[in-house]
């Protein structure tokens, strides 16, 4: 066994349970027969763990905030606007941003399976995979909204996108008032993954002090 | 297929429960799973709709009683079987113990892992002009497939308006049952809530799917 100084489940003396071993079992198997490289499969879980998360998004929608060109861009073509900065890893060709108004609220579910805008928001939370959100965001997404403690105005229109396709939607959320002159990055503090998501509201000022 | 991965509508699963400060993963073998059916994906073993078939086709009392990422693994598990990566025996002993079959892409190494983290491509060369265009009004058809489909079960036999085109994408119900990608145009089409949820239904509601040319009709 060539590669196996490759040691992942670091449980060692514990008792393993069938699922650890199934896929140590499988991992031996795929490296042995050559089709895979543990050291790239280190390198795809070390970048899920540490650099793609909701905070590209975030800085997205700071962006987005700040700069009307950029908004009207990311609008019209998510893909080709988000590829435009450097910091974010570049996206699949069909990234949709859909805008948050006082008039409409958008959400966004994958009833199917659980896609989701990895690039832009990272790994998916588990509630997002769940049969709870799958099965009721698209018939009771208020009821939903109030699992996370979000009551929006009886007349705001509600839009859940479900992603059966391979488009992927980010929310561009309403920016919080009493942010007037805020720079980018302080903005994108306020941008909580589940406001990407539809599921929450951009913090304002007085909840991120908290 | 009418499986219960198509879950959009079902009642009965409770609140949704939310983790604070959730870690990307919640053990160290989650990881492994995902990497490595990011790595077989890159290399042409199987296609995403391969993967999500494998998943739909597990035993419904299994689907709902595992976590997201056994799902994964289980769901390689088939496809490897099923694609001659791998044998029965080779998972029993947890070795390899025959020869591999060739990868039809490249091996995913260390030095391509950006290339291979980047989503691919799902557009394809139109075969012909969209019949659709954003305002038209549409009916879903009414399919009950045993196959892999994206078209969900509240959506189908329902009345909708296109809103926005997406180009000529891979079709997943022809890719997932070894057809080829047969390019369809791919659509939102967005329905009012009471068309999916009767009178009761919430009037500010509207729900939209991305739905594949196959699977509308002109209304």
């Amino acid at each position: 066994m060539a590669d196996h100084d490759h040691d992942h489940s670091h449980d060692h003396g514990s008792e393993l349970s069938e699922t650890q071993l199934r896929v140590r079992a499988l991992e031996t198997i795929l490296t042995e027969k050559g089709y895979i490289d543990p050291a790239a499969l280190d390198a795809i879980v070390d970048a899920y763990e540490t650099k793609i998360g909701p905070r590209n998004g975030a800085m997205v929608v700071a962006k987005a905030w700040t700069n009307p060109a950029f908004k009207q861009a990311l609008l019209k073509d998510a893909t080709a606007a988000v590829s435009t900065l450097g910091h974010v890893s570049r996206v699949g060709d069909h990234l949709v941003a859909v805008e948050n108004t006082p008039q409409r609220h958008n959400m966004i579910v994958c009833t199917l399976c659980s896609c989701y805008p990895w690039e832009v928001l990272g790994l998916p939370p588990v509630w997002y995979k769940s049969a709870p959100y799958r099965s009721r965001a698209v018939k009771d997404p208020r009821g939903v909204l109030g699992d996370f403690g979000v009551k929006l105005p009886k007349e705001t229109e509600i839009r859940v996108w479900d992603s059966t396709a391979e488009t992927r939607f980010i929310v561009l959320p309403m920016r919080p008032a009493g942010t007037e002159g805020w720079s980018e990055e302080r903005l994108a503090d306020l941008v909580t993954r589940d406001s990407m998501i539809g599921t929450g509201l951009a913090l304002n000022p007085a909840e991120l002090a908290k | 297929m009418n499986g219960v991965h198509d879950m959009g509508g079902m009642d009965g699963f409770g609140k949704v429960e939310v983790e604070k400060n959730e870690p990307p993963f919640h053990e160290k073998w989650e990881g492994r799973v995902l990497a490595m059916s990011r790595a077989m994906g890159y290399a042409g073993a199987w296609h995403i709709d391969d993967s999500r078939y494998a998943q739909e086709t597990l035993p419904p009392q299994t689907y709902l009683a595992v976590s997201y990422y056994q799902r994964w693994e289980l769901a390689a598990e088939k496809n490897l079987l099923l694609r001659g990566y791998v044998t029965e025996e080779e998972l029993k002993a947890g070795h390899a113990m025959g020869p591999a079959k060739p990868l039809p892409g490249s091996k995913l190494t260390k030095s391509v892992v950006d290339a291979g983290m980047t989503r691919s491509s799902f557009f394809r060369q139109q075969q012909g002009p969209a019949r659709f265009k954003p305002g038209d009004r549409v009916h879903t058809v009414n399919i009950n497939p045993l196959g892999h489909t994206r078209l969900p079960r509240y959506a189908r036999d329902k009345i909708g308006r296109v809103e926005l085109i997406h180009g000529c994408h891979a079709y997943p119900d022809s890719v997932a049952s070894g057809r080829g990608d047969d390019p369809q145009w791919l659509y939102t089409v967005v329905f009012d809530g009471r068309e999916i949820w009767g009178p009761d239904a919430d009037p500010t509601l509207t729900i939209s799917i991305d739905a594949f040319e196959p699977y509308l009709e002109p209304a």
